[in-house]
């Protein structure tokens, strides 16, 4: 937990002067007579954002923030391994949203989840796989006409449309 | 009294069969666009704007008036059986409605909900009611330093949201100010923080890719921690007898209800400020006020109550603006203007003499909207408990699923769902290490108000600061706002002077 503290404010500190940076890309200062630049308010933000990592790395030092004084593993091996196979499965769903839609990505992980992590029947899971997609494009693309992410998969989705809008 | 014939004609409107259908439907349509995480009142009123060509202008703007209220109600649902504020103006009931939800309360934050909706809603329609015209001209006098003044006020409120972690709460203010900085300056038009040139940036970040990256996947990523990815969600249940239970521990807080109204309604009036400064706030001064402070965040009643009675107050409080003086107080209600001059009924104070009928309808309808919004409400919530009910295994996907959609639908672009993603991650590690976030969701709302508010106040005094503080409304909320903010940091300084001097 020690050594995440001080990994985390670091990291942070790190992009607060990368934001820094960044915002220096416009005018920072004073303009006279009309005040501060376009860039002033990030910059003097990240600017404070530093200063807090700071003010963490101090209080690390001195161990007086909570995770600053606990020996506790920060994520043990189960918890690593539960929270790193949800993360994943999540990027990969979201990776292929790109390629085949949202109506066969959400549904693949939804099956994937139930029955790795959860160990559901396939009856049970088979229900939500075919549900999910038929409630999402009646209620996004019929009912709130917005449209989703199809991928390659978008000519299937045509006659459908034709029928219902 | 003349006030009281036209509200009486005002119901007689309101009570058409017609009109009374669509506040019916209005307000259960309005109930669920607001539960779905991802989609408020806005894009409720905006979707279905179209549809109200088949009726009259007065039923048009009656149904729009009841979405615009059951999506008040509906956004506290999903922050609370959720933890996702289905809304930016439900981010404060998340704070202690989703810590009731988890501590098998989840009924009883509902129905506190639902009740302080209802109480909010009222006592803002009979504000309206009275004092439309005098309070029209309080917030004509505002201008962009009162705006910022007040932004500040409503900053100072929530430093002391982030527990005891000063450096750390400010962190999280200060990065949400960052990132809602994002995208085309608002007074030069140039580009500003455009990470690694990706085009996407230009239409900044959305506050809901950070909301719902935390309270969604943040949060849900933080739960399989906790409970090692398998536990049912909570263990609510819900009967007449807890109910009436509820209903009682609920009205003995009526100090707090009432407050919030008040509160969120002249905070509503206010062009540009709207519910989500309005609903915050009042979380804020019931934290103040409460005996049990320290015990807000981990699931106190008063804290659903609070912003609860506010956001409904403050989208009755922003509709004064928009009738009485063509000023639209809120995004919802900038819509609403836009429906009315379709429909050729120009806003402004002649509209209270040329439409009366109109208006004394609208005003009464409201009224009308607020009780079956509640009725509705109440009646669901036996069904939004048993999805609680759901092995967590099942419901973990589904929200997952939700996340992902509700980050896409308010821009249309996958770079969101992206950013979404990596919000979550950061999110989740942060508050592994006690940093908060709610105060980052409260910056990136706030900021895009706060900051030209600021410096258009700067080009309008030619860069004379002084402006904040001559003025004499602007300076009195400036003198509240330092005064709050250096509270805190003074009460620290000693704190850790005798811990010092301890070791």
């Amino acid at each position: 937990m020690r050594k995440a503290e001080l990994i985390m404010a670091l990291v942070m500190a790190v992009f607060s002067i990368y934001l820094m940076w960044k915002s220096a890309e416009l005018p920072i200062g004073w303009i006279p007579e009309e005040g501060p630049g376009g860039g002033a308010f990030p910059f003097w933000l990240s600017a404070g954002m530093l200063l807090c990592c700071i003010a963490i790395v101090i209080n690390w030092a001195r161990r007086i923030s909570p995770p600053s004084q606990s020996d506790a593993v920060f994520m043990d091996r189960a918890t690593l391994h539960l929270v790193g196979v949800v993360s994943i499965a999540l990027t990969a769903m979201i990776g292929a949203i790109h390629v085949i839609g949202v109506y066969f990505a959400l549904p693949l992980f939804m099956a994937f989840y139930m029955r790795f992590l959860g160990r559901h029947s396939w009856k049970l899971i088979s229900g939500f796989v075919v549900l999910t997609p038929i409630v999402t494009f009646f209620f996004f693309e019929i009912a709130l006409r917005k449209t989703l992410p199809k991928g390659f998969t978008e000519p299937m989705f045509y006659p459908l449309y034709d029928i219902f809008m | 009294m003349d006030i009281i014939s036209q509200l009486a004609a005002g119901f007689l409107i309101a009570f058409e069969p017609l009109n009374l259908a669509l506040v019916i439907f209005g307000a259960g349509v309005g109930l669920f666009i607001g539960a779905m995480p991802g989609l408020g009142s806005v894009n409720g009123v905006a979707i279905l704007l179209p549809l109200t060509f088949l009726v009259p202008p007065t039923s048009a703007v009656i149904f729009l008036a009841a979405i615009y209220y059951g999506a008040m109600y509906g956004g506290a649902i999903s922050s609370i059986m959720l933890g996702i504020p289905g809304a930016s103006t439900a981010v404060a009931t998340t704070f202690d409605g989703r810590p009731m939800a988890m501590n098998g309360q989840a009924d009883r934050a509902l129905v506190g909900a639902a009740v302080a909706s209802f109480v909010g809603g009222t006592i803002s329609v009979i504000l309206f009611t009275l004092f439309a015209p005098p309070l029209a001209e309080v917030a004509l006098a505002f201008g962009p330093p009162e705006e910022f003044a007040l932004m500040l006020l409503a900053f100072a409120t929530f430093v002391g949201l982030g527990g005891d972690d000063i450096p750390k709460t400010l962190f999280s203010i200060l990065i949400g100010l960052v990132l809602s900085a994002v995208g085309l300056d608002i007074i030069s038009g140039e580009p500003r923080l455009i990470f690694g040139d990706i085009p996407s940036f230009f239409h900044g970040i959305n506050f809901l890719v950070l909301a719902i990256g935390i309270y969604g996947i943040g949060e849900m990523l933080w739960t399989i921690d906790v409970s090692r990815g398998n536990v049912t969600m909570s263990k609510a249940t819900v009967s007449m007898a807890r109910t009436i239970d509820s209903l009682k521990c609920i009205l003995k807080s009526w100090k707090t209800m009432v407050m919030g109204s008040f509160l969120g309604y002249f905070v509503g009036i206010l062009p540009a400020a709207g519910a989500t400064p309005g609903s915050l706030m009042a979380y804020g001064v019931a934290k103040t006020i409460a005996k049990d402070g320290e015990s807000f965040g981990k699931g106190n009643l008063d804290g659903v109550l609070a912003p609860e009675a506010a956001n409904n107050a403050a989208s009755t409080g922003s509709m004064l603006p928009m009738l009485t003086l063509g000023i639209p107080g809120s995004p919802t209600t900038a819509i609403l203007l836009g429906g009315m001059v379709m429909w050729g009924l120009e806003p402004g104070p002649l509209l209270f003499v040329e439409h009366t009928e109109f208006v004394w309808g609208l005003i009464a309808s409201l009224y009308a909207a607020n009780l079956f919004a509640l009725l509705i409400n109440i009646a669901f919530i036996p069904a939004f408990i048993a999805v609680l009910k759901l092995p967590f295994t099942i419901l973990a996907p589904v929200i997952f699923g939700l996340c992902v959609v509700g980050g896409y639908v308010p821009t249309q672009d996958l770079h969101d769902v992206w950013l979404m993603l990596i919000f979550g991650l950061v999110g989740y590690l942060l508050r592994k290490l006690e940093y908060p976030l709610a105060p980052a969701v409260l910056a990136i709302v706030l900021g895009p108000i706060a900051e030209p508010a600021m410096r258009q106040s700067l080009i309008g005094s030619q860069g004379d600061v002084s402006t904040f503080f001559t003025r004499p409304i602007s300076g009195t909320i400036m003198v509240c706002a330092i005064v709050l903010i250096a509270m805190p940091l003074y009460k620290h300084l000693p704190f850790v002077g005798k811990k010092k001097a301890v070791e």
